[in-house]
């Protein structure tokens, strides 16, 4: 299983790296609200070290959309995703691949967005990088997870655009909330200790409980 | 040996019965046209046997190499010959010689190039090596000769028949009914979402290709 996974990772990734279209239409989105936004705000008031966890998951949020909206779109064109069922790749193989995929590509945009942000806006995100990258991981799979099986749902719908973020987003509004949480700590440079670990143990279970979930239903929502 | 068991299968969508009470078998190295008129459910029938869809009713069991042509030639545009037919090797558990089916479909020369580059030729001659590549059990091909120019008719036809020398099973949707006839041991027969008629060719759909339908179509 985790071999197919890997085959259809690789094919996702090759695919959108050649086009770049979902990438760089997340990337000029996530750019230009992260510029607009700067503009609003006062980099120097504190009410904006309040608000950059809130910000900046909502940004990746409404980016990591226009990405995994790609995800069954893809295999539209063609056919391809009959090919793929029938050619026996077991639905969780599938969604584990696009998965990762989507993952990779919502950390790489990320990865040009929190330093902009910290330049745009003076505050260093940086502090303590392994809180910051573990914070990334979790609800970067979140939103990958949920939005890929979001994307299969949709995939048949001609408002597939519309519809993926309203019932997407929701559903990670506690992946979020978690979110934004440990991301306003780590801006803070305070280390996320007592009560501050519920977050923790929420995006945690957050992603446990939907992968799971995730894997268990792609089976019935690829063939009807 | 059976590839393919059907036992009274039914397929609804919403209150429209799209297939109903169908019950026959396929047997291993047979070629099956799949013959009715439009709306007959041809389609839905080999969405069934791809697993494409389940049946609202009855018991359908399928081999587990099967390998579909349709409408779309399912292969990417954005990945290379090379690129699409190691990938969809690489989801098979046979193992497959990519070049060799790049030298047989005649496209080992292009084989880096983009998809999007080929002419509609070429795209045809890589859905062929898509589709047999894998030696599947069963072969299912809706309307395969439609617009299919010359070379790739001619290459549809050998891998045809090598398929059935090494005894793989193959569904032939379609209204061409010449060419299907020139290949098709039994004839499945659909009527408004019945079985019409499975069984052998009759000799008459060899000069009549209404036959089928005004002997077997009248009656349901």
């Amino acid at each position: 299983m985790l071999h197919l996974s890997w085959v259809v990772f690789l094919k996702d990734v090759r695919m959108e790296f050649r086009g770049k279209e979902a990438l760089n239409a997340s990337l000029a989105f996530a750019l230009v609200v992260l510029i607009l936004f700067s503009f609003a705000f006062d980099p120097t008031s504190e009410q904006i070290r309040e608000i950059t966890g809130g910000l900046l998951w909502i940004l990746f949020a409404f980016s990591g959309v226009l990405l995994v909206n790609r995800s069954f779109v893809r295999e539209q064109s063609n056919d391809c995703l009959d090919i793929l069922i029938v050619s026996k790749v077991p639905a969780s193989s599938l969604l584990l691949g696009k998965t990762l995929a989507n993952l990779v590509f919502i950390l790489m945009i990320e990865s040009v967005c929190l330093p902009v942000f910290s330049v745009l806006y003076n505050i260093n995100l940086f502090q303590l990088p392994l809180w910051l990258l573990g914070t990334c991981m979790l609800a970067s799979w979140a939103i990958a997870i949920l939005g890929t099986v979001f994307a299969a749902m949709t995939v048949k719908l001609r408002l597939r655009e519309l519809m993926l973020p309203v019932m997407l987003y929701p559903m990670i509004i506690p992946a979020l909330a978690a979110a934004m949480y440990l991301t306003n700590l780590v801006a803070a440079g305070k280390v996320p200790e007592g009560d501050d670990l519920i977050w923790v143990r929420l995006l945690v279970g957050f992603d446990i409980i939907f992968t799971t979930l995730a894997l268990g239903l792609i089976d019935t929502i690829l063939v009807d | 040996m059976s590839v393919l068991s059907a036992y009274q299968v039914s397929k609804f969508f919403g209150n429209f019965p799209a297939l109903r009470n169908l019950t026959f078998e396929l047997e291993a190295g047979e070629c099956i046209a799949l013959l009715g008129r439009n709306g007959a459910g041809k389609t839905t029938l080999l969405q069934l046997m791809a697993g494409l869809t389940r049946p609202t009713d009855g018991k359908l069991e399928v081999a587990r190499r099967v390998s579909l042509l349709g409408h779309g030639i399912g292969v990417y545009d954005e990945l290379s010959a090379r690129e699409n037919l190691l990938f969809f090797a690489s989801l098979s558990p046979n193992k497959i010689d990519v070049e060799a089916w790049l030298e047989r479909v005649n496209l080992k020369e292009v084989a880096n190039a983009p998809l999007r580059e080929y002419s509609r030729g070429m795209r045809q001659r890589l859905a062929l090596a898509r589709t047999f590549m894998g030696e599947p059990e069963l072969l299912l091909l809706d309307e395969p000769f439609t617009s299919l120019d010359d070379k790739a008719t001619a290459l549809l036809q050998t891998l045809l028949a090598d398929a059935l020398a090494r005894k793989s099973t193959i569904v032939l949707s379609t209204h061409q009914i010449p060419e299907a006839m020139a290949m098709a041991t039994r004839i499945l027969f659909l009527e408004r979402g019945k079985l019409g008629y499975y069984g052998p060719r009759p000799d008459e759909m060899l000069d009549d290709s209404t036959w089928i339908y005004r002997t077997y179509g009248a009656n349901l």
